[in-house]
């Protein structure tokens, strides 16, 4: 799973709005070594809004384009946590992670002054609760079904 | 309208047809435990009749009269940049079971709502500004949860570059050294006056660019544009919250005061009438640019105002200081061209701003022009520039060196054709607007280096026919 993590240039991220209705956002994912981690500018501020409101989240690997040729896809289910004391320098720590999937960030970073918004971020980490997995891409096949040690009682939505 | 509220939801059926050029969909639900799940499908769209089917994947169970949406995402890799053409769709609706299906796993339902973005219709620097509300929101939400007040900041030297919109004090630089040279030519020279004039006309640009964001913000010019541009839509250091209209309004005032008082200096050591009467006007002109009662730039006299202020005053200015006021038609002659292409500075960068101007009420030229006419206005005007230097030489007001000037003549057209072209693509315009910039810094700076030039020559070769006389 950390593979296709590695591999993803973008996860969708669904959050839970208020009122029950699903968002999905678009979002680089990084693996710090045991959460996923994503960031987003304050500008693209109400999926960090959804998160606090609502931490349960899900992370979706499907496109082979973003995966870069993989063909198995997952969701990962998972509890968010927003990491935003300030938002101008708290992000900072994932620019490595970050820029190993878009390199260009760094230039546009010494240009900071012509995107200062952009530059006012926070951090998303997202811990996995459970997997589904699809080893060949094919969802009209029951996924595998992994359930982490702090899962939540039910499977709920697995068959 | 809050055109910087964020991107609006599209049409239920907009969305759909966007879904549709995706290869694959990702359908979410929300599962009873309130985790959200995703499964990549197929989707069979009907845009005409808003609905969309697909086959439930296997081994899920998609609650039926619970909402759903069907998300369809696209990058394209770049290796070692990143990733480009973003587009990305979501489409919400109420899943049911499909009419005339044998099976329980096909699923239907009407789309409700939708919502996505793709930076082929809204380029990635509109889509942020365009975001600036919600980020004041998140900020204050974050400054409650906190206990402390959060706003973005940028460093000290960042942010004075960008509220002072620094670089642009070319166009003063420009036009004072000419006058300082033109009065060195002609045997007037003072170190210590010189340098006071360039700090006090800097001083004074300065405090116009201040005060423009100030009253621009004041009347809603810059909040209306969703489009600035390096150049253009002002420094919106106040719309990001990086510095308040107050603090603005001082920094502004402070620039003015230094202009104030290097100006009373010169004219308590340097007085002339003609001294007096361009400091007062090059001050009132620059007040009142944009600010109430006159507003002259949403009367439509601001590329003329900025020809005055940015040619004649600073130039013939300069050249007074200099002279105690003695006056001679070489200056005047020599502003004309420096102020015509300041003033098309102005224009140019006018015309990725013309929509948010004209919400504003601000009636610059590009706003009142048709595109044709904006393109026409810009190559006679630039060419005019260039044929005041010709008819001056000709004429012997000018030196002959101040041909050279006419090397920057091509960059003329390449302007024209990139106005042209990217006329109605505010961010194509970027490079266009930068090449008009070095127009007029390109002359500027040979028509400078044409009057050192004679300073040399007159020095090593005194009486050396530098300018053309006819008897």
């Amino acid at each position: 799973m950390i593979e296709l993590i590695d591999a993803a240039l973008v996860t969708e991220l669904t959050v839970v709005r208020r009122d029950g209705r699903p968002i999905t956002y678009p979002l680089i994912p990084m693996w710090n070594g045991e959460n996923v981690v994503m960031t987003s500018s304050i500008l693209f501020s109400r999926k960090l809004e959804h998160c606090k409101d609502n931490p349960r989240v899900s992370l979706s690997f499907s496109d082979p384009v973003a995966l870069r040729g993989r063909q198995d896809r997952a969701t990962i289910q998972g509890d968010a946590r927003v990491i935003d004391g300030d938002p101008h320098t708290d992000w900072e720590w994932v620019l490595p992670l970050w820029a190993a999937k878009e390199p260009v960030i760094m230039q546009v970073l010494k240009a900071r002054v012509a995107f200062p918004l952009f530059f006012e971020r926070s951090v998303i980490e997202v811990v996995p609760r459970r997997v589904f997995y699809w080893p060949d891409g094919d969802t009209s096949r029951p996924p595998l079904v992994t359930v982490g040690p702090d899962s939540p009682p039910s499977a709920g939505t697995a068959a | 309208m809050d055109v910087r509220a964020g991107v609006a939801m599209i049409e239920a059926g907009d969305g759909l047809e966007r879904l549709a050029k995706f290869p694959f969909a990702l359908l979410t639900w929300v599962g009873e435990d309130g985790y959200p799940v995703s499964a990549a499908v197929q989707p069979e769209i009907d845009a005409s009749a808003g609905t969309v089917a697909f086959r439930a994947p296997a081994g899920m169970t998609v609650p039926l009269g619970g909402e759903i949406s069907l998300t369809g995402s696209h990058i394209r890799p770049q290796p070692g940049v990143g990733y480009d053409e973003r587009r990305h769709v979501t489409v919400w609706g109420t899943a049911t079971h499909a009419a005339n299906s044998s099976s329980d796993a096909r699923l239907t339902f009407v789309a409700t709502a939708a919502w996505g973005w793709d930076e082929a219709t809204i380029p990635f620097p509109e889509y942020v500004e365009r975001q600036v509300g919600q980020s004041h929101r998140y900020l204050a939400r974050l400054s409650r949860e906190t206990g402390r007040l959060v706003r973005p900041r940028l460093s000290l030297g960042w942010l004075t570059l960008r509220a002072t919109r620094l670089p642009f004090l070319s166009a003063t630089f420009v036009p004072v050294a000419i006058g300082i040279a033109i009065a060195a030519v002609q045997g007037y020279f003072d170190l210590a006056s010189a340098v006071l004039t360039l700090i006090g006309a800097a001083a004074v640009h300065l405090a116009l660019n201040v005060a423009n964001d100030v009253f621009d913000a004041h009347l809603g010019a810059d909040d209306q544009n969703v489009n600035p541009t390096q150049y253009s839509g002002g420094s919106r250091v106040i719309q990001y919250g990086l510095v308040s209209l107050r603090r603005m309004t001082l920094i502004s005032a402070a620039f003015y005061a230094i202009a104030l008082a290097i100006g009373l200096l010169l004219l308590l050591t340097r007085y002339s009438p003609a001294l007096l009467a361009i400091g007062v006007l090059g001050i009132v002109l620059s007040l009142f640019y944009t600010a109430p009662p006159f507003k002259l730039v949403y009367r439509g006299l601001g590329e003329i105002t900025t020809a005055v202020g940015f040619g004649p005053l600073m130039l013939v200015g300069a050249y007074v200081v200099q002279t105690l006021g003695a006056l001679h038609p070489e200056p005047f002659v020599a502003s004309v061209p420096i102020a015509l292409l300041v003033a098309l500075i102005l224009y140019v960068n006018e015309v990725p701003d013309r929509s948010a101007d004209a919400r504003a009420g601000k009636r610059t030229l590009p706003v009142r022009l048709t595109r044709q006419a904006v393109v026409n206005l810009y190559v006679v005007a630039a060419s005019t520039a260039f044929a005041v230097i010709v008819l001056g030489v000709l004429a012997g007001f000018l030196p002959l060196p101040a041909l050279l000037a006419l090397l920057a003549l091509p960059l003329v057209g390449r302007v024209r054709d990139g106005l042209v072209r990217y006329y109605e693509q505010p961010y194509g315009l970027m490079a266009v607007m930068a090449v008009n910039i070095r127009v007029h810094l390109y002359v500027g700076g040979l028509l400078l280096a044409a009057y050192l030039l004679v300073l040399l020559v007159s020095a090593i070769v005194p009486g050396a026919p530098l300018f053309i006389r006819w008897r």
